[in-house]
C-alpha cells in the first residue's frame, strides 16, 4: 500500500503537498499553521486557540460564520484545532467544491483582519471560556492535560503552560493581539496546505497559484525558546490532586524521545504493548487478573520538539485505595525494566498499531492531516508512506533499550486524581479514630 | 489580494453507495457483503436481534454484559487467550449492545481476514461465559456507574430518560443497567438471555471491505456452524412518557461551572413515515453548526461552546432532546431562548435559504459519510436493524431533496411538542433554582445528585 504523494512550493513560501485517489467523489483540504500554544507570549495562555475561534468570524469577502455554512451547504464536514505545535484548519467536500474551500481557506490566509470587530472578540472569547468549563472544569480529570504540563515540563518551558488558557488571559486577549499573531504566524510560508482525494493535480495546483499566490510572504517569526531536555527527569516528580472524582486515577508519565525518531517508534511500540487493548501488560495484569483497575491505557502525546511524553493511564477500582494503585502500576513497570519485552508482545502491539494505521487512511481528511504533519514538522510528506516500515524495524531489543533508559525512577512523574469526598470522609474517619 | 470572486462548484461527479449482496445461508444466518476496493483492510460486524430493550423486567444490563462476556472465553480457549489471538492478527474485538441489537466488530488487514472470522463465529457460537469474568465485568459496570456521578454529561443523559419515560419503560433506565439490576443479574441470567436470542436466525453477518464474495461465503458458513437455529420472539416494549405535564428537575451539583440541560419529550420510532421530513426540520432547528439553536446560543449570545437537537432514533420512539452545556448565571435565559425555538419551529414556514442549507448539506454530505469500511457495515446494519429496503441508500439522496418548507412545518406541528418538554439540569440548584421557577416551564423539583 502506498499514498501518492506530491509536493509543490509556492513563491511565498506555502508548502503544498497533494494526494489524489479517485475512488470516491470526495476532496479534503487540510491547513497546517506551524503555531501553537508554545508560541504564547506570557499572560496570553490560550490565545492560539481562542485565535483559531477568530478564523471562522469571517475575512474580507466572508461574512461572519459564513465560512461555516457555505462549506455545509456544499455538503462538506469542517473544523479545526489547536494544539502545543500547531494549528490546523480543514474542509472535506464533495470534490467538485473543492475550489470553494481553497478559497475560503486563502481569503482568510491572505485578509482576515478587515472582518475583526471587537463584539466578534468577546463572543468567541465567551464561547472559549465555556468550552474551557465544559472540558476542563466541569469535566471528571478534565485538568489533566495542563497539570500534566506543568508538572513535567520546567517552568518558561513553551510546553509548561495551559493549551486552553486561563480565564483571566483570556479576558485580556485584545485586538491588537489578533493582529500582531495574524501578522507573525498566519503567513503562507508558515502553513502547509494539503488536498488528498478526488482531484486532478494540474488543475489543484492552478487553484492553488490563484488564490494563495497573492498572499505576502511574512516576515519570519521569533524563534521559540530552547525546547531541548535532558532524557530523563532527573528524579521523582509527584503531584496528588483532590478533586470532584469518582475513582481514583493515576497518569504516570515519562520523558521520552521527540515524534518522528527512530526512538520514538520504539517508545510508541512501548506504550501499545504495555496500554493498547485486551492483551496488553496493564490490562491484563491489572484489569483481569488482580482485578484493581477498571481501565487501564497508554499514549504518547507525539511533540516532534524538546521531548515527548509518554503516559500511563490507569483508573482504580472504587475498592482500590490510591497508594495500591500507585505502587502495583509502578510494579508492572518496573517488571517491564526487569525482564524485558518478549518479541511476540512487540508482534502484537505492531500489528495493532499497523490495522489502525491503514485503517485510518481510508479517510481523505486522515490522508491529508498526515501529509500536513509530516510536511510541517519534517518537510517530508512521503514519510507517510515509511510509518508502517518504521513501525515494523521496532523489536524487542530497542523497546528494551527504550525501556532501561527511560523507565528508571529518575524518569517518572505521577499525576494522581482522588476522589475529594472520600479524602474528607476517610479524614473524618482518622480523626474519629484518633479521639477514640 | 485574495480574489473576491467566489469559486462556482463544478458539475457534481457521481457516487452510489457500494453495492451489496443479502442473502440466507444454509444455517439460516443473513450475510450482508460489500466489496469495496480502496484500502487493504476488512470490516466484519455481527448483529444479532438481542439487544437492550430485548431485557427483562428486573434484568436491566443482561443483553449488555451477554454481548461483554462473549468475549471472555469460549469452550476452547480462555479469555485471555481470545484476546491475544485477535490481537496478534492485529484486530480486536468491539462488542456491545444498543438498545435495538447486540454487535461484535472487528476491522483487520484484509490478509487477515480467514484467522480473524473463524475465531469470531468461536466467539458467538461457543461461548463459555466464565462465572469469575461475568463477576468482573459487573464490578466495572458498578464501577462506571459510580463514575457518572461526578461526570454532568453522561447524569444529565441517564437522568434525562429516567424523567421522560415512564417507570415501566425499559427506556427509562440505563442501556447497560442500573446498579440495583446490575448487582443481581448472575452468569445463570447471561447463558439464558444468550440461549433465547442468539439464534442464527435473529443474526446477520456483515463484511465490508477488500474481500471477495465467494471466499467470505465459504468463510461464514465454516465459521458460523453448529448453532442454535430458530427465530426469537421479539418482546413488548413500552415507551410513553412519564407525564403529560412540563416538569424541570434539576439535579443539584453545587459550585458547578455550567449547567449540562436536557430539554425534550418521547420522540418518533425510526419507521415512522415522516422520518425525512423530520430530519430536515431537526437539521434546520439544531442538528447543524448553522442551526438556529447552535446560532442562538453559542454564536449571538456566547452562552456556551455548543447546543444541538436530535431525534434518537431507535426501533421505539427515542427522545427528541435538545442537549447544551451553559454557563451557571445564564441557565434561564438559555432555557427560554430553547423553548422559543421550538415555538418558532411550529409557528412559521422556515426561510428557503433555512431547507437549502439543511437539504443541500445532508445531501452532499453523504459520499463522506461511507469513506471508510467501518462506516459502510455500520450503515448496513442499519438496513438489518430497521427492516429498511434495499434501495434505501440509493433514494436517500433524493428523498432528502423532495422535502420543502411545507413538510418542514408539518413535521414540526406533528413532532415537536413544546406542551409536553421535559427539562433535565444538572447545575447549581442555588444559582438557577429562582430564575427556573420563574420561566414558567413546569414546576421546579430539586434531587441530589
Amino acid at each position: 500500500m502506498r499514498i501518492p504523494v506530491e509536493t509543490f512550493h509556492l513563491d511565498n513560501g506555502l508548502f503544498v503537498t497533494l494526494s489524489e485517489d479517485h475512488t470516491a467523489p470526495i476532496a479534503a483540504v487540510n491547513l497546517w499553521y506551524h503555531v501553537g500554544s508554545a508560541n504564547e507570549k506570557t499572560g496570553r495562555t490560550g490565545f492560539a486557540h481562542l485565535f483559531e475561534h477568530m478564523l471562522f468570524q469571517g475575512s474580507a469577502h466572508v461574512g461572519s460564520n459564513e465560512h461555516f455554512e457555505l462549506i455545509q451547504r456544499a455538503g462538506g464536514t469542517l473544523n479545526g484545532s489547536t494544539w502545543l505545535e500547531r494549528t490546523n484548519y480543514f474542509e472535506t467536500v464533495p470534490s467538485n467544491e473543492l475550489a470553494l474551500a481553497l478559497w475560503l481557506e486563502a481569503d482568510r490566509m491572505g485578509e482576515l483582519l478587515p472582518a475583526m470587530t471587537q463584539e466578534k472578540l468577546d463572543t468567541q472569547r465567551d464561547v472559549v471560556k465555556n468550552e474551557r468549563r465544559w472540558a476542563v472544569d466541569n469535566q471528571p480529570y478534565g485538568t489533566m492535560l495542563e497539570k500534566m504540563q506543568e508538572l513535567v515540563f520546567p517552568p518558561s518551558h513553551p510546553f509548561q503552560h495551559s493549551l486552553i488558557g486561563s480565564m483571566e488571559d483570556l479576558s485580556a486577549a485584545s485586538l491588537d493581539d489578533i493582529a500582531q499573531f495574524f501578522a507573525t504566524y498566519y503567513t503562507p510560508d508558515n502553513a502547509v496546505l494539503s488536498i488528498a482525494g478526488d482531484f486532478d493535480s494540474k488543475e489543484a495546483l492552478a487553484l492553488i497559484r490563484e488564490y494563495f499566490g497573492p498572499i505576502p510572504k511574512g516576515k519570519g517569526k521569533p524563534p521559540l525558546p530552547p525546547m531541548s531536555l535532558p532524557p530523563v527527569f532527573g528524579s521523582r516528580k509527584r503531584e496528588v490532586v483532590y478533586d470532584n472524582v469518582s475513582l481514583p486515577r493515576l497518569f504516570l508519565a515519562f520523558r521520552s524521545p521527540i515524534f518522528g525518531s527512530d526512538e520514538y517508534y520504539a517508545a510508541s511500540v512501548t506504550a501499545a504493548l504495555l496500554g493498547m487493548r485486551k492483551g496488553s501488560r496493564l490490562q491484563r495484569a491489572l484489569v483481569r487478573e488482580r482485578q484493581i483497575a477498571a481501565d487501564a491505557g497508554a499514549f504518547t502525546f507525539d511533540l516532534a520538539k524538546g521531548s515527548d511524553i509518554l503516559v500511563v493511564d490507569v483508573t482504580a477500582r472504587p475498592e482500590t485505595p490510591v497508594a495500591q494503585l500507585e505502587e502495583e502500576v509502578e510494579r508492572e513497570i518496573d517488571l517491564l525494566c526487569r525482564e524485558g519485552a518478549s518479541g511476540e508482545e512487540v508482534q502484537r502491539a505492531i500489528a495493532l498499531i499497523e490495522t489502525d494505521l491503514v485503517a485510518s487512511l481510508q479517510s481523505a481528511g486522515e490522508r491529508a492531516d498526515r501529509l500536513s504533519m509530516f510536511a510541517t514538522y519534517f518537510g517530508n510528506p512521503e514519510l507517510i508512506n515509511q510509518q508502517v516500515d518504521s513501525y515494523r524495524r521496532v523489536t524487542a531489543e530497542r523497546v528494551n533499550e527504550l525501556v532501561s533508559e527511560r523507565f528508571s525512577e529518575a524518569n517518572r512523574a505521577s499525576l494522581i486524581y482522588v476522589p475529594r469526598e472520600g479524602v474528607e470522609s476517610e479524614s473524618m474517619l482518622a480523626a474519629a479514630a484518633g479521639a477514640s | 489580494m485574495v480574489t473576491a470572486l467566489r469559486p462556482k462548484p463544478g458539475p457534481v461527479r457521481s457516487y452510489r453507495f457500494p453495492q451489496f449482496t443479502d442473502e440466507k445461508l444454509a444455517s439460516g444466518i443473513r450475510l450482508v457483503t460489500a466489496p469495496v476496493e480502496k484500502l487493504p483492510v476488512v470490516t466484519v460486524l455481527v448483529v444479532v436481534d438481542a439487544g437492550s430493550a430485548n431485557d427483562p423486567p428486573g434484568k436491566e444490563g443482561v443483553a449488555a454484559l451477554t454481548a461483554a462476556t462473549l468475549l471472555e472465553g469460549t469452550s476452547r480457549l480462555s479469555g485471555s487467550e481470545l484476546a491475544e489471538t485477535f490481537e496478534r492478527l492485529g484486530t480486536s474485538v468491539d462488542s456491545g449492545a444498543d438498545w435495538d441489537s447486540a454487535f461484535a466488530k472487528i476491522t483487520m488487514l484484509s490478509e487477515r481476514l480467514d484467522d480473524a472470522v473463524s475465531l469470531l463465529g468461536q466467539v458467538l457460537s461457543e461461548p463459555s461465559f466464565p462465572d469469575r469474568e461475568v463477576e468482573r465485568l459487573k464490578a466495572e459496570r458498578l464501577a462506571e456507574i459510580l463514575q457518572l456521578e461526578t461526570e454532568p454529561r453522561g447524569l444529565a443523559d441517564e437522568k434525562f430518560s429516567e424523567f421522560l419515560y415512564a417507570a415501566e419503560s425499559r427506556y427509562s433506565k440505563p442501556d447497560e443497567g442500573s446498579a440495583e439490576s446490575v448487582s443481581a443479574l448472575s452468569r445463570a441470567d447471561v447463558e439464558q438471555f444468550y440461549r433465547a436470542r442468539y439464534r442464527t436466525e435473529s443474526t446477520t453477518v456483515i463484511i465490508a471491505g477488500d474481500v471477495s464474495l465467494e471466499n467470505v461465503r465459504a468463510l461464514v458458513e465454516k465459521a458460523f456452524s453448529g448453532w442454535v437455529s430458530g427465530a426469537t420472539l421479539d418482546q413488548q416494549l413500552t415507551a410513553t412518557a412519564r407525564t403529560s405535564l412540563k416538569s424541570v428537575h434539576i439535579i443539584d451539583k453545587q459550585n458547578a461551572p455550567q449547567s449540562e440541560l436536557r430539554v425534550g419529550h418521547v420522540g418518533l420510532p425510526r419507521k415512522n413515515p415522516d422520518f425525512f421530513p423530520t430530519l430536515v426540520m431537526n437539521a434546520v432547528l439544531g442538528g447543524l453548526f448553522g442551526s438556529r439553536i447552535n446560532l442562538n446560543l453559542r454564536e449571538a449570545r456566547g452562552y456556551t461552546y455548543g447546543a444541538s437537537s436530535y431525534y434518537d432514533w431507535r426501533r421505539g420512539p427515542g427522545p427528541f432532546v435538545v442537549s447544551t452545556a451553559v454557563q451557571s448565571e445564564v441557565t434561564a435565559p438559555a432555557l427560554r431562548e430553547i423553548f422559543l425555538e421550538l415555538e418558532r419551529m411550529r409557528r412559521d414556514l422556515i426561510s428557503e435559504d433555512e431547507l437549502s442549507l439543511a437539504r443541500d448539506y445532508l445531501d452532499g454530505v453523504f459520499p463522506i459519510r461511507y469513506e471508510t469500511t467501518a462506516a459502510i457495515a455500520s450503515a448496513l446494519a442499519s438496513l438489518v436493524i430497521y427492516g429498511l429496503p434495499a434501495d434505501y441508500y440509493d433514494t436517500y439522496r433524493n428523498r432528502v431533496r423532495s422535502v420543502s418548507v411545507e413538510d418542514v412545518l408539518q413535521a414540526a406541528r406533528a413532532h415537536l411538542h413544546p406542551s409536553e418538554l421535559q427539562t433535565v439540569v444538572v447545575g447549581d440548584a442555588k444559582v438557577i433554582r429562582d430564575s427556573l421557577a420563574k420561566l414558567q416551564i413546569g414546576d421546579v423539583k430539586v434531587h441530589e445528585a
